[in-house]
């Protein structure tokens, strides 16, 4: 029901929009969402905020560039369905391994470790020339042809997007409650309990992270078609931060917070700058931030869940609805 | 949450409605408004905008709106102000981008909108229209090798510097400069015993201050913004006394305005730029006038960046003017009238177009001196006329010579 | 040989400066586990107030303290006024903090725009000297820093092991309930030592404003340089702090000098391989 609810409008939406609000807007916050979520999902599960899915992303997009048709003469050209599963595993290679390094970090010191790797993996793709293309990178990069359509034509990427979204979030629920998602429970719980019973702790951090890698990667091989490009500044600070900004403000609890901090985000960092005037945007991108990290302290999601929880509330007033249901 | 996206939905169906339908023409200038190279960008603002207001801000009665819009110097950002301003915003024309690799993401985006005329900016990438050019892409100006012609002759004949080493930035600006003074300078005799590629924003130069060898005569330094400065500073502090070749944004009316002591090593060194704030030639001393009357708070001088956004926004409005204002027929006639255009630059020259839409300029070999009041200028002690992209060697050999990077060109 | 000696005298000298930078970030995080993301705007804050103060008064030490009283002032109101009231939320905190630094840059760029900034130096501290060994010039102020950096690190070793205020902090660093429970007004010492730290950023914003430059970005790479030094050589200990600056000062140098193309990688790559092998840094206790 719910479900439902919410597919018909989002499919609706491709006859509604013009294509700069399709494209800029809701496949743009569509594709940072899944980024997100990878996030969110680490976060969640895991316990640990990682800042190294834009670098996850980043090597699928790579990938993609490498492989795919582009303008710059790097790389070796390669059909699409080579390509596309070869970027899924390098991001999941890349996640598991991010995973090792980091598998005895913790709270602050994940965050750490992660910035480190992705801080390090940016100063690496801008200076090698022979697989990134340093600073430039990649550019003229073209979205596979699927059919007779490009799978870059604004409603197209925009179904794709929302169906990789939607793979994505059912992927995470059944993760979460298949033996190997309890055992990353538990790890986040008490891993010096999970130790005592014998079960190693790496396996399961190892799995999420890999996890966290195929969803990345989905986002980051979107991504990469709906630039058209990739680079260096791809995958820098500024992004790192971004995706932290949306799977923060969405809501960490409930895989759909994070599209909801992407769409957030992305109207902001649009038209923040016709709101205001247009050299004090970042001002009031900063000022909205904070107020939303003030007021929701668990996201908009749960913000929005207490909301409507309420509001029913009001029209059960009877009684019957004692038990409010949130989205957790 | 389903009321947010009804909200959103509304907020969106309104807006596929709101679109002005006015007659006026919107140009886009998208300019690095953020970080730190935010005040060049906002002189390159300045520049666009001192274009439509030497018109009036009026072609044909039809009023020029200009919108702009900031990029962070990142190719994505400059894409993602570009699709704003064409698909909300509406513009006709847009105008930039600042940095080299932004030019080189507008050029491969104009390839994607062929109604909307895109003017480049400043930015100086010579892969923007050298390779892989676009149809609806112009750039009136040079690149960044451009910007050099005439110093690595100056400097081997005139200087008598035999053998200079490079310090610079670490991405494709600086390659293209380096290529501009190289491939004069080595033809001419000189040598380049060694290249000091730095990461861009670097703070601390010590290490390469003393690694620099002792046998050159100079050092080209291809720096810009606090780069520069802390280079300059800290090579100054280290008693460093070889003397300085400039680049073209080294050496700018922002950095000789910069607040430090190191400015008197500059005094004396020769550069490389298409612009010159000192410049004595009737045509730049209106322009400093018209600069400095509508914008009072700027720099003393026009920099490089007002220079080139000036140019953009003035070939746009000479030609809508030629055109009366008509963009009709996907710009058609616009366009012809971009590629046939000639006109006066602010430096005294002839700004006409080349067959891949890239500037044909005049370039200047300038120095730094003390004036009396112990500011520094810049002044001329060379132009050279007519400097095409390829420099003036024969298309097919400058070519074959390959992309820049940091080995190419090569003369130890 | 005499290269490798003035590039460990470089790398020396920037350590002294990402120490000073960092010292104030680590004591914030010891005592209160904020991980302030606002640091490096504190710092550039800092940096401009003194250009300011220098440049009306013509005196650097005033310039100094004046810094470091402007970061003060800001760290205390960022923390009473709203990371406060997120004490124990870490990833809150962290959020809000860069909410803070993104408005701090915007306004600074309004108000200092977009140039490069030096401050002057007292005449005592500007120039260069020979160096007597290397038979090089180098720069007073660089040989300055090594001392500066020393001092405060006396200093802060001094308040925190032998004042009753760092008494306060050493025991709210192990046991912040007890603290609490003992009817210490531990929200003002929280602000206290918030502005503490942030004064320190600021000193270190003016000193870098000194020996380097700052301009807008200037920020974020303070805010890395510190989160590095901190991290690595473990979170809320000075000699960790001071370690970490070593190791990240050294091997920047080292990668400028020997490998410039890759030199900006080794330094986050240095941080990763010490977090894999030690997660809580090389001098920090274990979290458990």
């Amino acid at each position: 029901m719910k479900a439902g609810f919410l597919a018909l409008p989002l499919i609706a939406l491709p006859f509604v929009l013009n294509d700069f609000w399709l494209t800029q807007i809701a496949t743009r916050a569509l594709i940072l969402g899944i980024t997100a979520l990878s996030l969110s999902f680490l976060a969640t599960y895991l316990g640990v905020v990682s800042f190294a899915q834009i670098t996850l992303a980043g090597i699928a997009g790579y990938t993609i560039a490498y492989f795919g048709p582009n303008t710059v003469g790097v790389g070796i050209k390669l059909p699409f369905w080579v390509s596309i599963p070869a970027a899924l595993l390098f991001s999941v290679t890349a996640g598991a391994l991010i995973g090792y390094i980091a598998r005895r970090s913790r709270g602050i010191y994940a965050i750490m470790i992660t910035l480190a790797i992705g801080v390090a993996f940016f100063y690496f793709t801008r200076q090698n020339y022979a697989v990134f293309n340093g600073w430039t990178g990649f550019s003229g990069i073209t979205a596979p042809v699927v059919a007779g359509t490009s799978l870059r034509d604004p409603s197209t990427l925009y179904f794709l997007s929302l169906a990789t979204a939607a793979i994505a979030v059912v992927l995470v629920s059944l993760f979460a409650r298949a033996p190997l998602g309890l055992a990353i429970q538990a790890v986040r719980d008490a891993p010096s309990r999970v130790m005592a019973l014998g079960i190693p702790v790496t396996t399961p951090v190892v799995a999420a992270f890999a996890f966290s890698g195929l969803i990345a990667g989905g986002g980051g091989i979107l991504n990469v078609w709906y630039q058209e490009r990739i680079s260096s500044f791809s995958v820098g600070l500024g992004p790192i931060i971004d995706v932290l900004i949306i799977a923060v403000i969405g809501g960490l609890r409930h895989p759909l917070g994070a599209f909801l901090g992407a769409i957030v985000f992305v109207l902001l960092d649009t038209f923040a700058v016709d709101l205001i005037d247009r050299d004090r945007f970042n001002t009031l991108i900063g000022m909205v931030l904070l107020i939303i990290v003030m007021v929701a302290p668990n996201g908009l999601q749960q913000l929005a869940a207490d909301a409507v929880a309420k509001l029913r509330a009001k029209e059960h007033q009877s009684g019957k609805s004692a038990r409010i249901k949130t989205n957790t | 949450m389903k009321r947010l996206k009804i909200a959103a939905t509304a907020l969106a169906i309104g807006a596929v409605v709101a679109p002005a339908q006015a007659e006026d023409i919107k140009i886009g200038v998208i300019s690095i408004l953020e970080g730190a190279f935010a005040s060049l960008g906002q002189d390159g603002i300045r520049g666009a905008e001192l274009a439509v207001k030497e018109a009036g801000g009026v072609v044909d009665g039809q009023s020029i709106d200009v919108i702009t819009m900031s990029s962070d110097a990142s190719p994505d950002s400059a894409v993602n102000a570009a699709r704003k301003l064409i698909e909300q915003d509406n513009v006709d024309i847009l105008v930039g981008p600042l940095s080299g690799s932004e030019g080189i993401a507008l050029r491969d985006l104009s390839k994607s909108y062929p109604d909307i005329t895109f003017i480049n900016g400043s930015s100086a990438a010579q892969d923007t229209t050298l390779r892989d050019s676009s149809e609806n892409f112009f750039r009136f100006g040079g690149d960044g090798a451009q910007w050099m012609v005439g110093v690595g002759q100056y400097a081997y004949e005139e200087m008598g510097y035999k053998s200079v080493a490079v310090v610079a930035e670490d991405y494709s600006f600086p390659y293209t400069q380096v290529l501009g003074f190289m491939s004069e300078y080595c033809s001419a005799g000189g040598r380049v015993p060694e290249k000091f590629w730095t990461p861009i924003g670097n703070k601390d130069y010590s290490s390469v201050v003393y690694s620099i060898p002792d046998d050159v005569d100079a050092i080209f330094v291809a720096l810009g913004g606090a780069d520069a400065v802390n280079f300059l500073t800290q090579y100054d502090q280290a008693g460093g006394d070889k003397p300085i070749i400039g680049g073209s944004i080294t050496i700018d009316s922002s950095i000789l305005e910069s607040k430090g002591p190191f400015k008197n090593l500059l005094i004396g060194a020769p550069a490389g730029t298409p612009t010159v704030s000192d410049y004595e030639g009737d045509e730049w001393i209106a322009f400093t006038a018209l600069y400095n009357e509508a914008y009072p708070d700027g720099f003393s001088a026009p920099s490089i960046f007002a220079h080139h956004y000036y140019m953009g926004a003035k070939a746009a409005m000479l030609a809508l003017d030629e055109v009366d204002g008509s963009l009709d027929d996907g710009q058609q006639a616009f366009r012809a009238a971009l590629t046939d255009l000639e006109f006066v630059t602010p430096t005294g020259g002839t700004m006409r177009l080349d067959e891949n839409r890239n500037g044909i300029i005049d370039n200047f070999v300038t120095e730094v001196y003390e004036r009396e009041d112990g500011s520094l200028g810049t002044r001329v002690v060379k132009v050279v006329r007519d400097v095409n992209q390829v420099l003036g060697q024969d298309p097919e050999i400058f070519l074959a010579s390959g992309p820049v990077s940091r080995d190419n060109p090569s003369c130890p | 040989m005499r290269l490798f000696l003035i590039v460990t005298l470089n790398g020396l000298t920037l350590a002294a400066l990402y120490f000073l930078a960092a010292s104030g970030f680590s004591l914030i995080f010891g005592l209160m586990r904020t991980v302030n993301m606002a640091h490096g705007a504190l710092l550039l804050l800092g940096g401009y107030v003194g250009y300011d103060v220098v440049e009306l008064t013509g005196s650097w030490m005033l310039g100094i303290a004046c810094g470091g009283l402007a970061a003060a002032l800001a760290g205390a109101a960022v923390q009473a006024g709203i990371l406060g009231w997120m004490q124990g939320d870490e990833l809150r905190q962290t959020l809000a903090s860069i909410a803070i630094s993104i408005v701090l840059a915007d306004l600074m760029l309004w108000y200092w725009g977009g140039i490069t900034y030096q401050v002057s130096l007292p005449d005592i501290l500007s120039g260069g000297q020979k160096l007597p060994l290397l038979g090089v010039g180098y720069a007073n102020i660089r040989l300055a820093l090594m001392a500066f950096a020393v001092v405060v690190g006396v200093m802060l070793w001094f308040l925190i092991q032998r004042t009753r205020f760092g008494a306060v902090i050493r025991a709210g660093v192990d046991d912040q309930d007890m603290l609490r429970a003992l009817g210490f007004p531990i929200g003002r010492i929280f602000i206290a030592v918030f502005a503490l730290g942030s004064a320190l950023a600021g000193m270190a914003g003016v000193i870098a404003a000194s020996a380097l430059s700052i301009s807008p970005g200037t920020d974020l790479q303070f805010l890395l340089s510190s989160l590095v030094v901190v991290i690595v050589g473990g979170m809320g200990s000075i000699g960790g702090a001071a370690l970490g600056a070593l190791l990240v000062g050294l091997a920047e140098q080292y990668g400028l000098a020997y490998a410039p193309t890759y030199g900006v990688v080794f330094t986050f790559g240095i941080m990763v391989l010490i977090l894999a092998v030690r997660p809580q840094g090389l001098m920090g206790r274990s979290e458990q």
